[in-house]
């Protein structure tokens, strides 16, 4: 007799999950999971454009010693910030930013160095790659945007009556953003 | 997901009908503008790739790049699942203000249409010459004709096809599900019983669950068709947007 109480219970609250929203916080939580995958997919990209563009610099400005080692450290500690995707505090959210937004400034102050070297700039290899980075920064900007974008509606949509009352019991709780730094989307001035 | 399209009001809005060439700028000729239209129908039609240009005037302080991944994301270029939409972003060259172009690959072509073949061999060789001339036809359908051969083998007309037929026909598999479950097998069972027997029940609720799951699809395609506005019905002529997705691929330049 228990066991059949138990079961009706069951059956009952099945149903209940799934006409609640149970099933739509989990797609959602997916979402915000996949597009984080997403994010972290263009950031590596832009990691592996790096060994290449350092070598092709090199060969022209051989002296630029300290700019290169910059971003060779730089880069080094971008890719070894890993992120559980299945585990996004805030705190490793913001490690994974400032080792990023370490490497976007130490390519940003490269950038400006080679503006000195005309010949650089007229390498073939040099645009390439530079073209190539200016889509991963755009992949990086659209990826973010909608990692945020599948974080709102997963924190609307658990915030939201009824789910609000029952989506804490589940361990469905609110996830952060991914905010830029303040800062940086401004682009590093250029002295002559 | 429609949330956002709300919520992003400065993108221009879906047209009604749906058409592939939204020259809202106003620099295409009404024959270009046709002939460009019918040519990227034709090229939608055989190989479900589908190419949007749009010219606008102000891109209401977008970078060019954003606001064709945002319009490209928003309208649903290219099917769903393979991703294979295009965006051509021009905004003509007015007084001092540069004229800008950008064409944004949906994730689906940014393999054959890597960002460094958009920006070298489309956009600055193809197209900017002729912008420059203020001659925009020819510079539209010169790169367009190149990214037509190279994106030509990458994705046929099948999924398209596919596509259509779910949306045409909705009812006809369930009708067809019906009749084997509720016809065919009653009969058979009926004959060699002692083989059946187990089953016998499974079959209603098989084709229970298979009629709800049918249902449902049409009923989403239905909406999407509505929301659609051009559709299928509405005299698009491609087919309709269908879903796709951009992850920020592609490249562009000014003059």
């Amino acid at each position: 007799m228990r066991k059949l109480i138990v079961i009706t219970l069951a059956v009952v609250a099945g149903f209940l999950f799934t006409g609640c929203g149970y099933n739509k916080m989990v797609d959602l939580e997916e979402q915000v999971t996949s597009q984080w995958s997403q994010v972290e997919n263009v950031y590596q990209r832009r990691a592996d454009l790096i060994p290449n563009l350092v070598n092709t610099v090199k060969g022209y400005a051989a002296h630029e010693q300290e700019t290169l080692e910059g971003v060779i450290e730089a880069r080094s500690k971008a890719t070894s910030a890993n992120v559980n995707p299945e585990n996004l505090s805030e705190q490793s959210i913001e490690q994974f930013n400032q080792a990023q937004e370490g490497l976007t400034s130490a390519l940003s102050r490269l950038m400006v160095v080679v503006e000195r070297y005309p010949d650089l700039k007229a390498n073939q290899n040099f645009l390439d790659l530079q073209a190539q980075l200016e889509g991963t920064e755009n992949r990086i900007a659209v990826e973010r945007r909608k990692f945020n974008q599948a974080t709102q509606s997963y924190n609307a949509y658990i915030r939201k009556f009824p789910q609000v009352i029952y989506s804490g019991w589940f361990g469905f709780e609110k996830k952060d953003y991914f905010e830029s730094q303040q800062g940086a989307d401004q682009a590093p001035e250029v002295e002559f | 997901m429609f949330g956002f399209i709300i919520s992003n009001a400065q993108i221009p809005e879906r047209p009604s009908p749906q058409r592939l060439v939204n020259d809202f700028a106003g620099v295409l000729q009404p024959g270009e503008n046709n002939n460009l239209e019918a040519h990227l129908e034709q090229f939608a039609r055989e190989t479900s790739t589908q190419i949007v240009v749009i010219t606008l005037d102000d891109l209401q302080g977008y970078d060019p790049g954003d606001f064709a991944f945002r319009l490209g994301e928003e309208w649903g270029i290219g099917q769903q699942g393979k991703d294979n939409g295009l965006v051509i972003l021009v905004k003509p060259k007015k007084g001092n203000e540069r004229g800008q172009v950008f064409i944004a690959t949906g994730y689906g072509l940014e393999g054959v249409l890597p960002d460094a073949i958009v920006n070298g061999d489309i956009i600055d060789t193809e197209m900017i010459p002729h912008f420059r001339e203020n001659n925009y036809y020819q510079g539209l359908a010169s790169g367009i004709s190149v990214i037509m051969d190279i994106t030509q083998g990458e994705y046929t007309a099948e999924y398209y096809r596919e596509n259509y037929a779910n949306q045409g026909g909705g009812i006809l598999p369930v009708i067809i599900i019906f009749f084997i479950f509720f016809v065919i097998a009653p009969i058979l069972s009926r004959r060699r019983r002692g083989v059946y027997s187990p089953g016998k029940s499974l079959p209603f609720w098989l084709a229970l669950g298979l009629l709800s799951g049918g249902g449902r699809s049409h009923g989403g395609s239905f909406s999407n068709f509505s929301s659609g506005g051009g559709g299928f019905g509405g005299g698009g002529g491609f087919g309709g947007f269908g879903g796709g997705s951009f992850g920020g691929g592609g490249a562009g330049g000014s003059w």
